[in-house]
């Protein structure tokens, strides 16, 4: 059965890891739904979030197989549950006439923030779980959209339990 | 103490105990070979006619010497060359570190001359690889690469060194190499990377053993991991123990002796019949450092149906990876086997034992001993004249398999062949660098005409070397091993498998300064091996066996035990 996991991963921050993590995947033939990375509070350590579909054979295949990479120093499986989870979107509809009203009331019913806009237009930022994202976007395509931006998926564990915290990756080097 | 970027390199290099070197130079490492000309005598470089045999013969030497292959290679077309070599190592498990020149840092990124991103280029084959971008941070990263290559599941690194790197100045610091072993494992839910070998949980150590108490037909399946792990004597230990024959996996050849009466020799595709029907049968499958390849496997479902698994091996994503095992014990091969055996009473399986007698003699009737000048008599007359501390390296198709079948090993780490990569053109370097591993003791070649083709070249640097190869080369005409599944699974459709060369291939030797000439019987082959081989060059002999000579048994492909054709 597939379903969707989030892998969390700690990496040296330097050049080149993100294509290794990512072709790990590519040769594996996995295919990665969203995949966001940022530097952490240590900046010799950056955080991937991936997200990605698939069975249990698979997810345990990403683990594993990642874990083997030198420049990964910490991997760490999320599933709804044990998670986490956000996602950001920038969205530019078309706002005209008798149109601005309704996309005002889905920018507020979704507590969007305005960032831009203009005579005929409206750029929006839109926070919350991917699959609210998801909707926001459905309820937009009736209103006319004219191009949207998401960051992809970042996650970090529920509670204590699993902190995965670059204190520890410094310990592995 | 101050020295250059170059200095620095080959200072590391002697400091971790190379002492060979194979390579090729270039414009981008003029700076390396350059310290290399001044260290001469303290560390050798051998000479290749290619990169690729360099890289084949790094991996041939670190498979016979148990230590690290080293190569080195300009940057650009002398990068790429080596990118077969690095898939083969890595696909075998075998420690190479791989250093290429690159332009300098100013120039990357710029389609310089000579520039290719090898980092790119080799990534999915390598175990990791460095760009080094401050010449600080070479003797550091040198030292990381020699870890990294044999810590767990060994494989090769690739270190990619500017030019202006190999000639700024730093300070070489002299450290201590780095152990592969005492890898940081943490006590947390999380996983954590680079520590495969997980402390063996009692639980699942418990669960094997009780398995093992309770099983019928016990049967080791040994892979190339037991001989990384030098596990021989605990491999045999088991067997005795569990009263067990054992299996190999090609990569496993060698782990066992051949004289061991429990060893029934090669499993899968091409394996030996009492072996692959003796592994169908087992009820309990002990596989000690394999991976399961499909050409080990055949049908995977058809392969487990009445067997429990029991897996060891120090890659953690090998558990499960190609077929789910009951139970996975992840670990160093030596440690998990001596850990069993410790709590192992001698568990004997008569019944078991007979049957697999009963198999050895079917084997024996189904597979008939031939007379005449077949490869197998071929094979097994070079081991005769030439005895059991010779390294054996073959290229591939199907003199390997030949090879595999009948050449009655009996030390391990003795042959050197190419496994996961199936590489024609692996042999002759590899035999250079294992002749070299062995302070230039003779050393075989098995290949064929199709193979030799590949990368014959390196005859050059085994004359220079003056190398006591003895080079036994099957001649079919053809190539052997694609136009035997033509002849199986295409109606016959020989297409570009007929070779329709003139070369004679003593002569050949010949022109590279070596010796050679032809055998067409038994007689001539014992009479060239026990007086003709001379102690400074190598020697080709030249065997024309019958184009119709097929590797048997054979499962076809995805096919299982029942599907076995013995003719």
């Amino acid at each position: 059965m597939d379903k969707k996991f989030t892998v969390s991963l700690i990496v040296a921050n330097h050049a080149g890891v993100l294509n290794r993590v990512a072709g790990l995947y590519a040769k594996r033939g996995y295919n990665i739904d969203s995949l966001a990375v940022g530097v952490t509070e240590n900046p010799q350590y950056s955080r991937i979030t991936i997200v990605s579909t698939g069975d249990d054979y698979m997810k345990e295949q990403v683990e594993r197989q990642l874990q083997k990479l030198h420049d990964v120093k910490l991997v760490m499986l999320l599933e709804n549950g044990n998670m986490v989870g956000i996602e950001q979107m920038l969205i530019k509809m078309r706002a005209e006439g008798n149109g601005k009203a309704a996309i005002s009331s889905l920018i507020n019913s979704y507590g969007g923030r305005v960032m831009d806009f203009g005579e005929t237009f409206i750029t929006t930022e839109i926070t919350g779980p991917s699959e609210k994202i998801d909707e926001f976007i459905c309820k937009a395509e009736a209103l006319g959209i004219m191009e949207l931006c998401r960051s992809g998926s970042i996650a970090l564990s529920h509670g204590l339990d699993n902190v995965l915290s670059v204190d520890d990756a410094f310990r592995i080097g | 103490m101050q020295m250059n970027g170059a200095q620095i390199l080959i200072e590391t290099l002697i400091s971790e105990g190379v002492e060979t070197i194979f390579g090729y130079p270039g414009g981008s490492v003029l700076n390396i070979y350059d310290e290399l000309y001044k260290s001469s005598d303290r560390i050798q470089h051998v000479l290749s006619a290619h990169e690729q045999g360099a890289a084949h013969a790094a991996d041939g030497y670190a498979r016979a010497s148990g230590k690290t292959g080293v190569v080195f290679a300009t940057s650009g077309p002398g990068a790429t060359n080596l990118v077969t070599g690095i898939a083969n190592a890595y696909l075998d498990s075998v420690p190479v570190v791989a250093f290429t020149g690159n332009v300098p840092t100013g120039l990357l990124g710029r389609d310089s001359f000579q520039e290719v991103d090898i980092i790119g280029i080799t990534q999915p084959v390598v175990k990791h690889s460095f760009l080094v971008r401050e010449v600080e941070d070479l003797e550091p990263t040198i030292r990381e690469a020699f870890r990294i290559a044999n810590a767990g599941r060994k494989g090769p690194v690739l270190i990619d060194v500017p030019k202006n790197i190999q000639a700024a100045m730093a300070e070489y610091l002299g450290q201590q190499p780095r152990s592969a072993v005492g890898q940081i494992t943490m006590p947390s839910a999380k996983s954590v990377a680079l520590s495969p070998a997980k402390p063996l949980d009692p639980a699942e150590l418990e669960e094997a053993l009780s398995a093992i108490q309770s099983c019928e037909r016990p049967f080791i399946y040994c892979g190339g991991g037991v001989l990384a792990a030098h596990a021989e004597a605990e491999i045999l230990e088991l067997s005795h123990r569990l009263t067990a024959p054992i299996g190999l996996s090609l990569m496993g050849l060698t782990a066992v002796p051949h004289s061991y009466p429990l060893n029934l020799g090669m499993c899968g595709m091409h394996g030996r019949y009492a072996a692959t029907v003796a592994q169908s049968e087992a009820d309990l499958l002990v596989a000690v450092g394999v991976r399961f390849s499909d050409r080990a496997t055949g049908n995977i479902d058809e392969y487990r149906k009445k067997c429990k698994i029991i897996h060891i091996d120090i890659d953690l994503a090998e558990i499960g990876k190609n077929v789910a095992a009951t139970i996975g014990l992840c670990g160093g091969v030596k440690e998990v086997l001596s850990a069993l055996l410790a709590k192992l009473p001698l568990l004997p399986h008569e019944q078991w034992m007979a049957h697999i007698d009963q198999l050895k003699q079917e084997e024996m009737r189904k597979i008939p001993f031939r007379t005449g000048f077949t490869p197998q008599n071929i094979i097994r007359s070079v081991h005769a004249a030439l005895g059991d501390d010779t390294v054996v390296a073959t290229d591939v198709g199907q003199h390997q398999m030949w090879v595999a079948q009948s050449y009655p090993f009996e030390k391990p780490h003795t042959l050197l062949t190419s496994g996961g990569l199936g590489a024609m053109g692996y042999g002759l370097g590899a035999a250079i660098g294992g002749c070299m591993a062995k302070n230039c003791k003779r050393t075989v070649l098995f290949t064929s005409d199709g193979s030799f083709g590949m990368n014959l070249n390196e005859m050059a640097t085994a004359v220079s070397q003056k190398l006591p190869l003895v080079i036994v080369l099957l001649n079919n005409g053809v190539l052997g091993m694609v136009r035997q599944w033509q002849g199986r699974f295409y109606e016959r459709r020989f297409s570009q498998t007929t070779l329709d060369r003139k070369t004679d291939f003593s002569l050949l030797a010949q022109a590279f300064g070596a010796a050679g000439s032809q055998a067409a019987c038994l007689e001539e082959l014992m009479e060239i091996l026990s007086q003709k081989l001379p102690s400074d060059t190598p020697y080709l002999i030249d065997c024309k066996i019958d184009v119709n000579e097929e590797v048997l048994p054979m499962i076809p492909p995805g096919g299982a035990v029942s599907d076995i054709m013995v003719d």
